[in-house]
């Protein structure tokens, strides 16, 4: 579109990110694949579908998902709630989000294993109705849903703020329930800025290692994380190997936020269009 | 105006809690570096001052030994990357080996250069059980005995853990005379009373004495000491088996780094002072077992008798032993086979 | 004119919500309930359990974990890296947004994807890709320990990992509140005759200022909170090259668990005041701006 020829900075500030992405991030990740380069496609494959490899990839790949669609339902509601409703101890909600980034993750993660283990606070209660957090798959998901919370709400947090009122009084007006305004009016403006959230919740949550390991349990097979793998490898001075690993993890990330990324500018468009 | 106090608060934010950003390096005193592993803070802390004191008294200038603590391999691999070590004390000789192996810092016969293997102290695998052993745990094969909860760590991710492994391998290969399908029946067995395996041992050891998951903790003698004494109140009681392996976590000179900081007269100095009645009674201390005789002897009665065998007598060294049993595809990955 | 516009936006939802644009009280009821109970689950009980920790020995053991001198200097380095890496990444997300949200080229979404991927990748591979760089086995670290320069294993190596892990948090956060946003009052100011950089100044930043500052937030808060990436190109050296985060671990393997949390509720603390700042600044700006609206009424 030609309107945005004249808005200025375009070489400047594309070219400094690109310089600065690859500095910091491409350059660095390059040598990663680089080093796996040393193995031959046999071993390379030999690694992927080994059954440990497998069931550690289905582990991270499926908790990571089930907390980031966890968190996008309920991190919209708490962002709902902080931007339009009034409560007592609003403040203190809103600051406590953060927090998940601002706890060390090990610390986030010896945290809910004292939770949510058989004698802590929460799994005391549910141990006796046959549910079992710690040390299963399940409890890998809830320390994934604590650590990607931030991104949803923080996402929403300002969309939803920026939303124009106006517009669902026009809806109201003509007729429309409330539960249509949310579906028609509201959800689409906020679809990008949710997406956005779901992603970096996902996105972090196949990362997540530090939270992870304590409340998994690392059982060969049933909860062990690829990143345990990876340290595994390198345990045994297997560099080729871990960057294999790594690498794999790279591309499989790579190729998942892609799709959703581009899921985010079809609907980001799609939307501006109406 | 608005816009201002925004840009402000957004990057004065970080910058106004610096404060005080230098980190002052300690004078002009000779820093000795020792790269180590996780549970040996407590000893060295105690080792460093000690040998502090004896090398200026000595007419030296002050020394101040620098730690460094993670996972064995870990560390080694820090110093294989770079991080520069003038000494090495990990758990295993494995660990050391990959140092002289891949970065050619010290010779490949650093373990014959000091007493006993380069071991000061050693220690052996024991197990540590919930107050009165209500399990009755005495030997090995309570370990393998259903409804037996068993904790330790992640073989593959903690040298501690190998020890372990490799004790309990070591039990069966004896009581089995050498049957190799028979001792891995035993050693699967035990590992299938595994409920969680942590990344670390002490982290293994919060499992049993805070999470209370578990029956019995394998563990290394000086650690099961600590750890009683820690969690005093819980009562945990220390079972040593009749036979175990002797734990020996070497020590070493890393000649390259030392030599490039002028350091190897103190270094050598340090290590040495380890073998001496001092350094041993402080190995004492820290519940190890020692290499020096005459100061073993004084503490005999501190140590239960128990039958020790050696992963060179047993396994024929730690290369062969990584091979077999931990390496990817090895013995221990073949207990956790599908369908197995 | 341009500040006006944004802040009876900010304004009207309170001052003028009516019934029919907000739900029946019965479902605000229901909905504010499931929030605040997935709030406690998952964020007010870890905390709760984080205090409680430290502070099983009283406060006076709570304060004693901070006397330490490997406690002072693990805070500074945290400071440091933080100091550095918040800036930097603060920058390069002003620049990155804009470039990305207000032109359209090919490879945008490719350029956006590659911007998140250090969230995806496992802190273990974080911290490797610098010590495969920079290590003595890597591809400079040979030149690097010839001319006696150490960046692994010290402090530069730390700042890499922090600016490493907290890249995205900025841009990630204003790209899609720009996109959204779109670009019409920017080109209005343009055709008045604003310069770019006045443009960006005086239009740009007021409307963008809110999803800014929850990154620089979310950026400081995990960039004083990263423990594995920092853990493996760190060292451990006592006193010099460990991080709160790496203290805490400390602790924690030393059972010392009163002085492990105690310390990482520190982290608690600092990522709390950045907020209550925020709120701060948010209630006098609304104040300012509520007392132009009447003026201009």
């Amino acid at each position: 579109m030609a309107r945005h020829r004249f808005i200025p900075g375009f070489g400047l500030t594309l070219g400094f990110t690109v310089f600065y992405l690859s500095v910091i991030v491409l350059v660095p990740l390059w040598f990663l694949v680089l080093r796996t380069t040393s193995l031959s496609w046999a071993q390379f494959w030999a690694i992927v579908v080994d059954p440990r490899t497998l069931a550690s990839l289905r582990l991270t790949l499926l908790t990571s998902f089930a907390a980031a669609a966890v968190n996008a339902v309920m991190g919209f509601l708490v962002a709902w709630s902080l931007v339009r409703y009034q409560f007592p101890g609003k403040r203190a909600i809103d600051a406590i989000v953060d927090l998940p980034f601002a706890l060390p993750t090990a610390v986030s993660g010896i945290a809910l294993t004292a939770i949510y283990s058989s004698n802590g606070w929460l799994g005391s209660v549910l141990e006796p109705l046959g549910i079992k957090v710690a040390f299963t798959p399940l409890g890998i998901t809830v320390a994934l849903i604590f650590i990607g919370l931030p991104f949803v709400v923080r996402a929403l947090q300002p969309a939803l703020e920026d939303l124009d009122p106006a517009v669902e009084e026009a809806a109201a007006i003509l007729g429309a329930g409330r539960w249509q305004t949310f579906l028609r009016v509201i959800l689409p403006a906020v679809t990008p800025a949710l997406i956005t959230g779901f992603t970096m919740a996902f996105a972090r949550a196949v990362g997540e290692y530090g939270s992870v390991v304590f409340i998994s349990g690392n059982m060969p097979l049933k909860t062990e994380h690829v990143s345990l793998l990876i340290i595994a490898k390198l345990e045994q001075f297997d560099y080729a190997g871990a960057t294999a690993l790594g690498s794999l993890m790279l591309a499989i990330s790579f190729v998942l936020l892609l799709a959703i990324n581009s899921l985010q500018w079809w609907t980001a468009r799609r939307y501006q269009g109406n | 105006m608005d816009r201002r106090r925004f840009l402000y608060a957004a990057s004065a934010l970080p910058f106004s809690l610096i404060g005080c950003g230098s980190s002052g390096n300690s004078g002009g005193q000779a820093a000795l570096r020792n790269v180590s592993y996780d549970p040996t803070r407590e000893l060295y802390q105690e080792i460093n001052q000690a040998f502090g004191r004896r090398w200026q008294a000595a007419g030296n200038p002050a020394v101040m030994v620098e730690q460094s603590h993670g996972g064995s391999a870990k560390q080694a691999r820090a110093v294989i990357d770079g991080l520069e070590a003038d000494v090495v004390t990990l758990a295993l000789a494995y660990d050391i080996d990959a140092i002289a192996e891949r970065s050619k810092f010290l010779p490949a016969n650093w373990q014959q250069r000091l007493p006993n293997n380069s071991c000061p102290f050693t220690s052996t695998i024991v197990f540590l059980v919930r107050k009165g052993n209500p399990k009755n745990i005495r030997d090995w094969e309570d370990l393998a005995k259903p409804e037996t909860a068993v904790i330790t760590p992640h073989p593959k991710t903690s040298g501690g853990a190998r020890w372990n492994y490799l004790a309990a391998w070591g039990y069966a290969s004896r009581k089995y005379g050498g049957d190799e399908s028979k001792s891995r029946e035993f050693v699967s067995a035990l590992y299938k009373n595994v409920p969680v395996l942590d990344s670390g041992a002490r982290g293994s050891t919060t499992t049993f004495a805070q999470r209370k998951l578990g029956d019995i903790l394998i563990g290394w003698e000086n650690e099961a000491y600590l750890a009683r004494k820690e969690f005093a109140a819980d009562g945990f009681e220390i079972v040593v088996p009749p036979v175990s392996i002797k734990a020996e976590p070497p020590v070493a000179l890393v000649d390259h780094i030392a030599g490039k900081r002028g350091t190897r007269k103190v270094a050598e100095a340090y290590l040495r002072f380890m073998y001496t009645p001092e350094g041993q009674e402080i190995g004492a201390r820290h519940h190890y077992r020692l290499s020096v005789p005459e100061v073993a002897e004084r503490h005999h009665a501190d140590f239960q008798p128990v039958e020790l065998f050696t992963v060179d007598g047993m396994f024929g060294g730690w290369k062969a032993a990584h091979q077999q049993h931990f390496r990817d595809g090895g013995l221990f990955d073949q207990i956790y086979q599908p369908g197995t | 004119m341009v500040d006006r516009t944004a802040i009876s936006r900010k304004l009207i939802p309170d001052m003028i919500q009516t019934a029919k644009t907000t739900e029946p009280a019965w479902m605000r009821t229901i909905l504010l309930g499931i929030a605040l109970l997935f709030l406690l689950c998952f964020l007010v009980l870890p905390l709760a359990a984080v205090f409680t920790e430290a502070l099983r020995r009283g406060f006076g053991a709570y304060l004693a974990s901070f006397r330490d001198a490997a406690a002072m200097s693990a805070i500074r380095l945290t400071l440091l890296a933080a100091g550095i890496a918040v800036p930097a990444n603060l920058v390069f997300g002003l620049a990155a947004s804009w470039g990305i949200a207000r032109f359209k080229f090919p490879g945008r979404n490719l350029l956006v994807t590659l911007i998140d991927l250090p969230f995806a990748v496992s802190p273990v591979i974080s911290g490797l890709i610098y010590v495969l760089l920079f290590g003595m086995q890597g591809a400079l670290g040979p030149w690097l320990a010839q001319h006696n320069i150490q960046i692994i294993f010290a402090v530069p190596g730390i700042v890499l990992a922090t600016v490493f892990v907290t890249f995205p948090f900025v841009a990630r956060e204003l790209i899609p509140l720009m996109q959204e946003q779109g670009s019409e009052e920017e080109e209005a100011a343009l055709l008045l005759g604003a310069s770019g950089w006045q443009t960006f100044w005086r239009v740009t930043l007021p409307n963008i200022k809110w999803g800014l500052l929850y990154g620089v937030i979310l950026c400081n808060a995990r960039a004083m909170g990263e423990f594995g990436a920092v853990s493996v190109v760190s060292g451990h050296i006592r006193g010099k090259t460990n991080t709160v985060p790496l203290h805490v671990e400390i602790l924690y393997n030393e059972y010392n668990f009163v002085g492990a949390f105690a310390v990482a509720s520190l982290l608690a603390l600092l990522a709390l005041l950045t907020l209550v700042i925020k709120s701060a600044l948010e209630w006098k700006i609304r104040a300012e701006a509520a007392l132009q609206v009447e003026e201009a009424a």
